[in-house]
């Protein structure tokens, strides 16, 4: 059989027998001899002046090795936390250091550290530390933000306001001008908390002598923390090694520098000795940042025949205390809110602002899931607004297949896609009439069955560099070694840096695809910053279309490589040698053929290499993507409200996506799991809260509740394979497409349900309060 | 004032004196050595802490050490027999049923015991059964494949390497 089947084949992951034995390594798994224990004393103020911080009757507590402020550390730091540049050019963001010195912006910012022999003994000195507060009127929203007498949060800034830019292409006067339907709707993209499993840890050791920094975080982006501690730290990059280890779960929230990092480093250089930080529930709920946290103002022009004319939509994002590292990049859904249709207009403006709350950043989709929840209202919007079948709307829309590549309004080129296929499929798949007798019979019987829809379109594979270098302050690429060892085994380094998407597994069926070596013969190393050359790390469905394609690639040139000499040992021409499952002959005589771990072998021994050629079998990559990847797909969501609690279940879920080549289906399908779950959560569950005095109600997964096992269905997924033109393996993304496109069809669905109550939209989440409010507020009665 | 703990754990004993506040689950970490049971939360919510305690599971964040004296423990480093996995982890393996594998030794332990305690349960209640565990990866459902598979005797789905070896190069 064809070697070829290794691309698709659903392989069990390698990853896999360490950790469901309970031998995985994650940080706080690490223990080391003279480790000491660093605690984060943080902010208990939303908003105030730190007037002193009594330590002396803290350090006197047993076990105490020291205890440091914000004043004590700030002439250590010589940058600030990093912040990406550009994506919104007038963005106005404050210097941002690791540790408050005179004021506080957040709940949860760290004021001070302490570093004792014993993680207990260091929380028991932190409870003497005597921190008095000058309290400042807090910001606690969006609204306040903005009002004209709000308090300002960043002096040298001198508004809340980060950026207010617009992002338009087409006539908008035009569409709203010749529009028959006029609609206006303000969409609530409530404040989420990511919550990885796993919270975050760190640990690090300094050598006094060497000067040489070991940092082990539970991170997304090992080769960003290397260079920033270095940085900040005034140490050279080639004296600091990060070590990414067993990573549990990111899903965006390990993807930038943090504060701890740098602490937990500059604590270890100052106590000559190692020194681990690990944070609990509730500190996770409130330093590791949160996502979403956005208003949305939208007006929309229509035909009544269902086309669309044009968008007006403003994006008010909510960054937190401070403009985290990425904070900015979930205005990237202004670039793409058109989604797939032939949309005339759209008018966008992004304002970004400043508020007395945890910052936020990426949180699973970024950006792609607010665009989709926007467009995909406004398509359910206007079939409820003129009578006509959701699905109808959505076809009259799609931007057509002959029109592919196709350049959306704000100058993004999608590079494939036919977006009726998925739509078909799942039309099939959920058997759409037969839903709508269900669904009128049920309601005769006072059961509210609902059905939503959303067809996707994603924009992920960061990233081509021109690209991001202009949106995002930064040019990305693809990072590979793939090296054969004497025996043939190979070593592949990965510039991207999992943490539970199974790249060991998928990216050894790469290579050995190309070079035709078993599977167990190749070894895929990541997430530490010594073993290879930068790479880009994993955040935006990146690793597949981006690294993936550089391990192909560099699997590529070790088999030319292979080719060369295979000629030379079988004096023959270069031409005439036929490279097959790891062997290769003379055309046509198969027979004699040389492998490649015999090829290898020889590649270390000169004397059998042609002589213009280094010994060695090694390649390195760098791919910088022509363009971005287009995944998309059409989700179905169907729900049942109980008519007396207005309580919500999914009763079905039925997703088709197309995210190209998929090197292992059953890791795209597990990674469309869980994001379509996460979605769900959005949706329906899950909601970060504050009080009046701007401190975190839901700090606990008692108040903070993301889905259980009863909480979710079983998922129903199928795919139709468009290959991306964007890199030789024609894959696209898909770690974020189930998130990206869920807790849309549940709105819609839900608001399907409710139709019967005149019901046009409903806030996430989507709570048995709320809509029991819904169906009630005119005393029950339906329309 | 510390306080002497025996325990057994995976068929070994152990005895430590330790502070009354110590929580098992810190004893089982820190003094035992064995880190495969995570802490997830501080609040009893995660489960992924989740172990055996005299044939109960519990949740190891629930319970001072002291508590557990005398108990016979078993965590998930007890399972597989050699390098044999417990028919709950190759399940696990089998159905995809972890991704970053943070939850997975307390969502295994809950398994094991939902399983002793329903032999065949349906979807919904094996669903009920993992309600104190939490999950952010799978959503769940190849979480309940795994256990459904284990309990229906349904068919491996997905290739081991071996397989491919077998299928592709001879």
């Amino acid at each position: 059989m064809a070697v070829s089947q290794l691309i698709g084949a659903s392989i069990k992951r390698r990853e896999d027998p360490e950790l469901v034995t309970g031998s995985g390594d994650f940080v706080d798994d690490r223990s080391q001899t003279a480790l000491a224990y660093l605690y984060v004393v943080r902010s208990t103020q939303a908003h105030a002046r730190i007037d002193a911080i009594e330590t002396s009757r803290a350090k006197e507590a047993s076990g105490v090795l020291a205890i440091w402020t914000g004043k004590d550390l700030m002439s250590e730091f010589q940058s600030p936390l990093p912040v990406t540049t550009s994506f919104v050019p007038e963005k106005k963001y404050p210097n941002h250091y690791p540790i408050a010195s005179d004021r506080v912006r957040y709940v949860g910012e760290p004021v001070a550290v302490v570093v004792a022999s014993s993680k207990a003994a260091a929380e028991d000195a932190a409870e003497r530390l005597d921190i008095r507060y000058q309290p400042l009127p807090p910001v606690l929203d969006i609204e306040a933000a903005l009002k004209k007498d709000a308090p300002v949060l960043h002096d040298d800034i001198g508004s809340n306001i980060a950026y207010d830019v617009k992002r338009t292409g087409g006539d908008i006067e035009a569409a709203f001008r010749d529009a028959d339907v006029r609609i206006k709707q303000r969409i609530i993209q409530q404040r989420l908390i990511p919550v990885a499993v796993e919270g975050r840890g760190v640990v690090a050791d300094y050598k006094k002598f060497a000067k040489t920094l070991t940092v082990t975080s539970s991170t997304q982006i090992p080769h960003f923390v290397k260079i920033w501690l270095g940085v900040i730290l005034g140490i050279p990059e080639s004296n600091v090694r990060v070590i990414a280890p067993d990573v549990g779960g990111g899903f965006g929230s390990k993807i930038r520098v943090y504060p701890e990092e740098i602490l937990v480093a500059l604590a270890s250089r100052r106590l000559d000795r190692p020194v681990k930080w690990t944070e609990d529930r509730n500190e996770n709920m409130k330093a590791t940042h949160h996502g979403r946290s956005q208003i949305w103002d939208v007006e929309i022009a229509a035909k009544r025949d269902g086309r669309l004319l044009g968008v007006r939509a403003t994006q008010y994002l909510d960054l937190g205390g401070y403009c985290s590292q990425f904070g900015t990049f979930q205005a990237i859904a202004l670039l793409i809110a058109q989604g797939p249709y032939k949309l005339p207009a759209f008018d966008g403006r992004g304002v970004g602002v400043y508020t007395n709350r945890t910052p936020t950043d990426a949180y699973r989709g970024a950006g792609r899931p607010e665009a989709t929840h926007l467009i995909e209202r406004v398509m359910d919007l206007v079939a409820q607004e003129i009578g006509m079948d959701p699905v109808e709307v959505r076809r009259k829309n799609f931007i057509a297949p002959s029109e592919q590549p196709f350049t959306n309004l704000l100058g993004l080129t999608y590079d494939s896609g036919d977006y009726r296929i998925t739509l078909d499929k799942v039309l099939e798949l959920v058997d759409y009439p037969k839903f709508r007798k269900e669904q009128a019979e049920a309601r005769k019987r006072g059961k509210y069955l609902g059905i939503g829809f959303c067809t996707y379109l994603e924009i992920c594979g960061l990233g081509p560099s021109v690209a991001t270098t202009a949106a995002a302050g930064i040019g990305f690429w693809g990072m590979s070694v793939v090296n054969l060892h004497f025996t043939g085994k190979a070593t592949v380094i990965i510039g991207s840096s999992p943490h539970g998407q199974g790249h060991e597994t998928t990216f050894a069926q790469i290579v050995a695809n190309e070079l035709g070596l078993p599977l167990e013969d190749i070894d895929v190393v990541h997430g530490d910053t010594a073993i290879g050359p930068m790479g880009m790390d994993t955040y935006g469905s990146r690793s597949a279309s981006v690294d993936g394609t550089a391990v192909y690639l560099s699997s590529v040139k070790v088999r030319e490589k292979a080719r060369k000499i295979a000629a030379h040992l079988l004096e023959a021409a270069e031409a005439d040698i036929v490279y097959e499952d790891g062997k290769a002959f003379v055309k046509g005589t198969p027979s004699k053929a040389v492998t490649i771990q015999e090829i290898t072998g020889a590649a270390f021994q000169p004397h059998r290499l042609p002589p213009d050629m280094e010994g060695g079998m090694e390649a390195t990559t760098f791919f910088n993507p022509p363009n971005f990847v287009w995944p998309f797909g059409a989700h179905v969501a169907v729900v049942e409200i109980d008519g007396e609690t207005g309580a919500t279940r999914v009763v079905r879920y039925v997703a088709v996506d197309d995210c190209g080549t998929r090197i292992n289906p059953m890791v795209v399908d597990g990674q469309l799991h869980g994001g379509i779950a996460q979605g769900i959560g959005q949706a329906l569950f899950e909601e970060a809260l504050y009080d009046e005095t701007g401190q975190l109600r839901t700090g606990t997964l008692v108040d903070y509740m993301i889905p259980t096992a009863p909480d979710l269905p079983s998922f129903e997924t199928a795919a139709t394979v468009t290959p991306s033109p964007t890199n030789p393996l024609g894959v696209k993304g898909i770690g974020e497409a189930g998130t990206i496109a869920s807790s849309v069809a549940v709105i819609n669905a839900i608001v399907d349900a409710l139709s019967p109550f005149g019901v046009k939209d409903v806030d996430m989440p989507a709570t048995p309060e709320k809509i029991w409010h819904l169906m009630n507020r005119n005393g029950g009665t339906k329309r | 004032m510390r306080r002497r703990v025996a325990v057994t754990i995976n068929g070994a004993k152990h005895e430590h004196e330790v502070e009354p506040r110590l929580l098992l689950v810190q004893y089982i970490r820190e003094l035992a050595g064995l880190t495969g049971t995570h802490v997830g939360c501080d609040t009893s919510n995660c489960g992924a802490c989740t172990v055996e305690v005299d044939g109960h599971s519990v949740k190891s964040c629930t319970i001072f050490a002291v508590q557990a004296d005398g108990a016979e423990i078993t965590t998930i480093e007890g399972l597989a027999k050699g390098s044999t996995l417990h028919p709950l982890q190759q399940a696990f393996w089998d159905e995809h049923g972890l991704q970053c594998g943070f939850c997975t030794p307390g969502m295994i332990m809950a398994a094991k015991q939902l399983l002793e305690r329903n032999p065949n349960p349906t979807e919904r209640e094996i669903r009920v059964g993992l309600e104190g565990n939490l999950c952010r990866c799978t959503g769940y459902h190849n979480i309940v494949k795994a256990i459904r598979c284990r309990t229906q005797g349904a068919g491996r789905r997905f290739l081991t390497e071996g397989e491919v070896r077998w299928r592709f190069h001879n």
